[in-house]
């Protein structure tokens, strides 16, 4: 979709009345669109191109592309990094901030710092353990969680101060996230959870990865009921398996992910079961549009980041609606090759 | 230990009561304190309330004591140090991510929390990040000051 108001790639859109980012993904939001967004793992590399590349396959499917912050704990390019790059050349990032790495003086800098080159939307995550990673003799900082780097980041953009009380004089002007996983125990805590989220500044969420729509609609049935679905805006995570194998292996070695058995038996019944794994995220995507209170998906597909543009053309949830990418409104119908 | 602290949980009601009636205690004492002088009384007074409350509570001393909002069950045994709730990778078994044989510190939080009077409401506050300054440092000491020191004008 086009903005008759749209400046040229890389510089930011015009600020409109209630918004608080001057980005797409919260037009996207605000205009009552189901948003799509997509998961991009940074490189083990310092070649630009290759961010480039793995970005260029959500061409037209996505309002905007998630930098992971050493996803796992392990060493990758960094998020600030990535979502520069991708803005210079007009993209939506998400700059995803974990709280593992960093302290508050270097978390504080960095939204500054991100907001400076074209940022408009941060995720703000605790982030996983450093056990999980490839350096587990790390120091885990952790001086921050989740809710109170949220709260950092509003008083920044908010109050125009940093939490020691200086004044900022040029506020960072961000759409604020945060993450939900309504699929770990304790279940029924997940919603007051979230509202303590939305409390501290929470504008959107990006779910944990989604099998159990059954599960997801209790979730939200209790979101309803703290009032919260005018508050926020719901993205809900999901991702395709490539084997019966994967997903059982998913399920059992990633904590928080919940893979119902009737997930695992219809792929292990399929004859092409990496086939049958795109069909069951489409099929989800699907259902999960359905949901009052869902604003959009975000799709997680690791290593097969490709599959993304099928799923979201089959599901049919953009309505025709072709989000904006480096290409669109080039006259050049030669794509470039990636 | 993790045993003791575990029956700390399941006794959330009876050691919230307790240290409510604590509390007022010491807070009546604060003129007693400040005759001797707060920071003559810290390096004492933490270390009994570091032997008390690690006995019961694995206490961190993080000098910011909230179990009355957690309860009981102390916050900085997270190996996220998270004190707002569980993290998104508490096990199917209810255990932690990191330390898959410790029962998640957040489900305790909340089954203690449920105990309390208020608890509930109390579990809901958002918590802000710890000073780290006062790691090690007496948090009775801070309450009994913060308390008559807010009324004195």
């Amino acid at each position: 979709m086009k903005f008759e108001d749209e400046p040229v790639p890389g510089y930011p859109l015009p600020i409109l009345p209630g918004h608080t980012s001057p980005g797409r993904l919260e037009r996207v939001l605000r205009a009552g669109q189901f948003a799509v967004t997509a998961e991009l793992a940074p490189p083990d590399s310092a070649d630009p191109e290759d961010v480039y590349r793995r970005a260029r396959i959500f061409d037209g499917y996505v309002d905007a592309i998630n930098a992971t912050d050493g996803s796992g704990a392990n060493c990758h390019m960094s998020s600030m990094a990535v979502c520069a790059l991708l803005t210079r050349i007009g993209y939506a990032p998400v700059m995803q901030i974990s709280c593992r790495d960093k302290n508050r003086i270097a978390i504080q800098g960095d939204i500054l710092g991100g907001a400076a080159m074209g940022v408009c939307n941060i995720l703000c995550l605790t982030g996983d353990g450093v056990q999980a990673g490839d350096h587990p003799q790390a120091l885990p900082v952790f001086d921050l969680d989740s809710m109170s780097l949220l709260e950092t980041a509003r008083t920044l953009r908010d109050e125009h101060r940093f939490l020691s009380g200086r004044k900022i004089t040029f506020a960072p002007r961000v759409l604020i996230g945060a993450a939900e996983n309504p699929f770990a125990l304790p279940y029924a805590w997940r919603a007051a959870r979230l509202a303590k989220k939305v409390a501290a500044g929470a504008q959107f969420i990006q779910t944990q990865y989604c099998y159990d729509v059954g599960m997801l609609r209790e979730f939200m049935r209790h979101v309803e009921d703290l009032g919260l679905l005018d508050k926020v805006f719901i993205l809900v995570g999901v991702g395709p398996f490539k084997s019966a194998k994967a997903a059982e292996w998913i399920g059992t070695h990633v904590p928080g992910v919940h893979i119902p058995a009737a997930v695992i038996a219809r792929l292990k019944g399929a004859q092409d079961q990496a086939l049958e794994g795109r069909r069951l995220c489409t099929d989800l995507v699907q259902e999960i549009r359905a949901i009052k209170g869902v604003h959009g998906v975000h799709l997680m597909a690791y290593r097969q980041e490709e599959t993304v543009a099928e799923i979201i053309e089959r599901s049919g949830v953009l309505a025709g609606r072709v989000p904006w990418h480096p290409e669109r409104d080039s006259t050049n119908t030669n794509r470039i090759a990636s | 230990m993790y045993t003791v602290r575990l029956w700390s949980v399941r006794h959330a009601r009876g050691l919230n009561a307790f240290y409510r009636a604590f509390e007022g205690a010491l807070v009546k004492l604060a003129p007693v304190f400040r005759a001797i002088g707060y920071e003559r009384l810290e390096k004492p007074v933490a270390l009994v309330e570091r032997n008390v409350k690690g006995l019961l509570f694995d206490c961190r001393m993080c000098g910011q004591c909230i179990l009355s909002s957690t309860g009981m069950s102390c916050p900085m045994n997270c190996p996220k140090n998270l004190r707002n709730g569980p993290c998104g990778g508490v096990r199917a078994n209810g255990n932690c991510e990191v330390k898959p044989e410790m029962k998640c510190v957040w489900r305790l939080a909340v089954e203690g929390s449920a105990k309390i009077p208020e608890g509930g409401a109390a579990i809901r506050q958002v918590q802000f990040a710890v000073d780290r300054r006062l790691t090690g440092r007496s948090s009775w000491l801070r309450v009994v000051r913060e308390r008559t020191e807010a009324k004195a004008p």
